[in-house]
Order: C-alpha cells, then structure tokens, then sequence
C-alpha cells in the first residue's frame, strides 16, 4: 500500500496530465460531427501509434548484443510505425474526399 | 541542452495533436488538422532518436534497427493506407488499433527483460543544474502495475482487434459456447490476479507468470470480440481505439513521457466517445452490448408466415422515382458489401437531371464502424450536404414520396418502436415507414446480420427490389434513362 502512495506522489505531474486530457479529449471530440466519424477514428489511430517513441527508447537502449531486446524493439517500432503512418496516411485520403466538393 | 530541446519539441507535439484534434471537428480544416499532428508526431519521432538521453545520460544506440524499423513499418504503412478500399476501411482501422496495442504490449515485455536482469531495480536518470547524476531505485508496486496493465490491455486490444479484422473481413465466423461469458470473466480476474501476485511477490516467482498473463490476455481478447454480433462491431471497434489509446498511455507512465501519455489518453477519450454514442444510437448498454451475443434465437420467426410482402418490378420502380417529388436513400452495411456507393451516386445524379430532389438518410450505427457510410459516399463523391442525420431525416420522411433502403435492415425495423420482445426494441431508428412508399433494395428475403425479422417488408407501403445492390441500381438508371 505504502508503495503505491509513493508511485502516486512519484508521479503527481503525470496524474494531474492524465486528469486534464480527459477533460479536453472529451470536449474537443465532443464537437465533432458525425459525418467526420471514421475519419476521426482513424487520425485517433494514428496518434495512439505515439506509442512508437517508448518503442524507440527500448531499441536504443539495448546493447547491440542483446539480441531478444532488439528484436522486441524492432517489432515494436514497426507495429507503431505502421500505426502512425498508415493512419495518418489514410486520414489524408479521406479528408481529400471530404473536400472535393466543397 | 538537448534534453531540454526534446522537451520543447514533445510539449508541440502535445499541443499539435490537442489541435489536429480540435480541426477535425470541421471538414473544411479536417484536413490540416490531421497533416499538423503529423508534422507533430514525425518531430517527436525524429527528437528521440537524436536527442534522447537514456538512464546512463547516453544518446540512443542502434540506429541502424531504429531505422529499419521505421523504414519497414512505413512502407507497409502507406501501401496498406493507399490500396484499402473505403468499404473495407472498418477492417484497416482494426488493424492499426490492433498494431498500437501490440506495440505498448511488447514494450512491457521488453521493460519487463530489462528490470528482471537488473533484479528489479530501475535506473533513473535525474538533470540536475550541476549535471548528471544516475539513481538506482528498486522496482514499486506502481510501476509494476503499470507494466502488467500495459501488457494486459496492449494484449486485449492486439488479439480482440486482430480478431475483429477477420470477422469484419469475414475469414472468422460469430462463435459463441455455452457460459462464455463467465468463462471469459474468468480469464479476466485471472489474469488480473496473476498480475497483482506477481506485483506482490516479484523478486520469489517466476518470470513465466509474467508470460501466462499475457497468454491469458490475448486469449481473453479473442473470447470477447467473438461472440459480437456484426451490427454491433462499431461499438466495438470504437472500445478497442480507446483500450489502444490507454495502452500506449500506460507506456508514457513506464517513461514518466508526457507526450505519449497525452497522445494515449486523448485517444483513450475520443474511443470512449466514439463508444458511448454508439451505444445511444442503438439504446443498450456497453455491457449489453458486451454479453448480449446480438440475434438469432429471439427473433419471432412464428409470425412469418402469414405475412406477405410483395415485389417491384424495375420498371416501376424507375417510374415512381423519377416523378417523385422527394426521394430519400437509406444507405446500409449491404452498400458498402456490393461496392455500390458510385452507382448510387450515378443514381441520385440522374434523378435530379428529371428534377427530382434527392437526400440520404444516415443512421449513426449503418455500416460496421462510426461513419463508415458518410465515408463512402464522399467517395463517391456525394456532397455532405446531402446526408441528413438520423433526426433530420425523420423529420423529413413525412414529406418524402419514395425511400429507397439500400442494403440497411435493422435501422429501419419499426419492430423497435414497439414490440418489447425484439432484440432491438428501444433503438432509435429511421422511420421510413412515415413516407409515402418505401422501396427496399436486399438480395432475398433472409433476415439481416442481427437475424431478426423485419416487419418493414411486409407492409402495404414496401415493395422489394431483390438483387445485388449495384447492379439493381445499374438497372434502375438505365430504366429511368429510357423513360
């Protein structure tokens, strides 16, 4: 228990982002329409590929030998690479759609 | 000083995907919205690799697999971006959540190797004005929570979205046992437990416990998705965006980085949004929605028997469109199935060259994800002007000669307006029924994805039109091409 009240106050700052983005995240997306709904989910995907920078520090801290590290770091970078770049890539697409006609 | 540059460059980071998102709530800046969040995310991508300092104060090794890795995961990134067709867009979007969750999930094995070899201890890397200096703590409770919850819902969301793709894809049929639900909730304390064990005792058990929960994880992500009904897939593929966006959160806790985590919770927020409205278009319950594997056994298939519905011929049909006043087309999952939203839009053109105004009427759950039909038709290059949702349009029906349902069933079953013992009953549904007439386009009598029937098609008002979607239609313009 005691442990945990130390993470707790160890990690005040990020708590308190944790808290906040909520809030904003629900009233940023709250505004969008729904004809925008799949593009949305798709952008979402794609920054949920942010994940990708813990994936990078993981590789570049592996000693060079370490090879079960490596290559869990590498899996990690392309999964989130795929994640970030597809979904920003095919968010694109759809937004050129959308605006053809206006 | 670089370190402080990272941290200048991850808080715009921050900022550009609180603005990408903010844009996207526009068509007109949708658009930009999404290349500035991009330009964000590819900065704080590019300042890791270069600027990052690790817990010894060292640069980042190993650019050459980073490299590769990003390499590789772009290409297929943009060609699985550029050749997915608009109609198999829910699948791609299960993929990608799938993916960000694999990627957190691995991470936590990975942090997991490297605290095991170091007998669970964590070396963090403190700036300070006079330099550098290096701690070695012991592992807490709190990051070991954060590992486990990582690695259970990175695991939950790679193996129920990769799960999701191949139902939407339609490789893996619904499935569904005797108690699964209490199997499932099974699995799920298990894992749990298993977690809060290894939390508790990390330095005496086994490291393959560790392993166990993330096999109990990815079983337990296929177990739930499974017996998920297809008219319910948005709901789910909106939960798991959020699990994604929360996973990848659980990763900026393990970095104590402020820019993963925002990204992973703002994500976190628009699933969960996503998933609330989903669940209101459709008047359940998320857990509803979870447990109530959708159709089949209490559809009133007695009453069939007795109802007649009756059919139109092509020519008919062309002949009540093009002098009507008003036609409204229901797009359906069946739309997006025959790849007709080019013809429809062929067809919504020729009607009003005779003067005839057309609308579409978008229910908020057609089709198989959130917005997966106002996608199509902007394909098809259909002015979004022209869609009306759900309210709108039912305020328009009334004065509406002909409805043309393409391919949608259950969204306009009026079974849930008033018979309590329908699946459905309480769903908010387009009330075509208050038109003039109604034309249903299906390609045979069978009931829909959700197995209820509907009593639509049996009413004086509806003719059928059987046949494949786009070639119905193909048929119908040349008919009114000839009239």
């Amino acid at each position: 228990m005691r442990s945990i009240f130390e993470w707790l106050s160890a990690n005040e700052q990020m708590i308190y982002i944790v808290i906040l983005v909520i809030f904003l995240g629900f009233i940023v997306i709250s505004r969008v329409p729904t004809v925008l709904h799949t593009p949305l989910m798709s952008h979402a995907n794609a920054i949920s590929g942010v994940v990708i920078i813990g994936a990078i520090i993981v590789m570049g801290r592996a000693d060079s030998n370490n090879y079960a590290a490596l290559i869990l770091g590498l899996l990690a970078v392309i999964f989130g690479t795929i994640n970030v770049v597809g979904g920003f890539v095919v968010t694109d697409r759809m937004m050129e759609m959308f605006r053809k006609k206006k | 000083m670089g370190v402080s540059i990272l941290s200048v460059i991850y808080i715009v980071a921050a900022i550009t995907f609180i603005i990408g998102l903010k844009m996207m709530s526009n068509p007109a800046t949708a658009r930009n919205g999404n290349t500035i969040a991009g330009i964000g995310m590819v900065g704080a991508i590019i300042g890791t690799i270069f600027l990052f300092k690790d817990d010894a104060g060292a640069n980042l090794r190993n650019h050459a697999w980073i490299f590769g890795g990003l390499v590789i995961g772009s290409v297929i990134g943009v060609v699985m971006a550029k050749k997915v067709k608009m109609t198999a867009m829910p699948e791609m979007v299960s993929m990608f959540n799938g993916l960000g969750g694999a990627s957190a999930a691995v991470i936590s094995i990975a942090e997991f190797n490297q605290i095991v070899n170091n007998d669970f201890t964590i070396k963090i890397g403190q700036v300070y004005e006079s330099g550098y200096e290096q701690l070695v703590l012991p592992v807490t409770a709190g990051t070991m929570i954060i590992l486990f919850a990582g690695l259970v819902l990175g695991s939950i969301t790679f193996s129920g979205s990769v799960l999701a793709w191949g139902k939407l894809s339609g490789k893996v049929k619904d499935f569904a046992f005797k108690g699964q639900h209490l199997v499932n909730l099974a699995l799920l304390i298990f894992a749990v437990g298993l977690s809060a064990y290894v939390t508790m005792n990390k330095s005496e058990v086994s490291t393959i416990w560790f392993y166990v929960v993330l096999i109990l994880s990815l079983i337990y992500g296929v177990f739930f998705v499974q017996p998920i009904g297809g008219a319910d897939m948005p709901v789910v593929i909106s939960l798991l965006n959020s699990l994604s966006g929360i996973s990848a959160a659980c990763s900026g806790f393990l970095y104590n980085n402020k820019v993963i985590l925002t990204g992973g919770i703002l994500v976190g927020a628009a699933g969960t949004i996503l998933t609330i409205l989903m669940c209101k278009a459709m008047n359940r319950s998320l857990v509803n929605v979870l447990i109530g594997s959708f159709g089949g056994s209490q559809s009133a298939a007695g009453e069939k028997g007795s109802m007649q519905h009756k059919e139109i011929s092509l020519n008919d049909a062309a002949v009540v469109m093009s002098f009507a006043n008003k036609v409204v087309i229901v797009p359906g999952y069946g739309l997006a199935v025959a790849q007709a939203q080019h013809t429809c839009h062929e067809l919504q053109k020729i009607l009003e060259l005779k003067g005839v105004q057309v609308k579409y009427a978008i229910h908020p759950v057609a089709g198989r994800m959130p917005g997966h039909m106002n996608v199509l038709l902007a394909e098809a290059d259909v002015s979004y002007e022209k869609l009306m949702e759900m309210e709108v349009a039912n305020e328009e029906f009334p004065s509406t000669d002909v409805v043309l349902v393409l391919g949608a069933n259950d969204v306009v079953n009026p079974a849930a307006k008033h018979d309590k013992s329908s699946p459905i009953y309480g769903m908010p549904i387009l009330d075509v029924e208050s038109a003039k007439m109604v034309i249903v386009n299906k390609r045979s009598m069978k009931p829909g994805y959700a197995g209820i029937e509907n009593e639509l098609f049996y009413q004086p008002k509806t003719s059928m039109l059987f046949g494949d979607a786009k070639k119905a239609l193909n048929d119908l313009i040349s008919e009114i091409k000839s009239i």
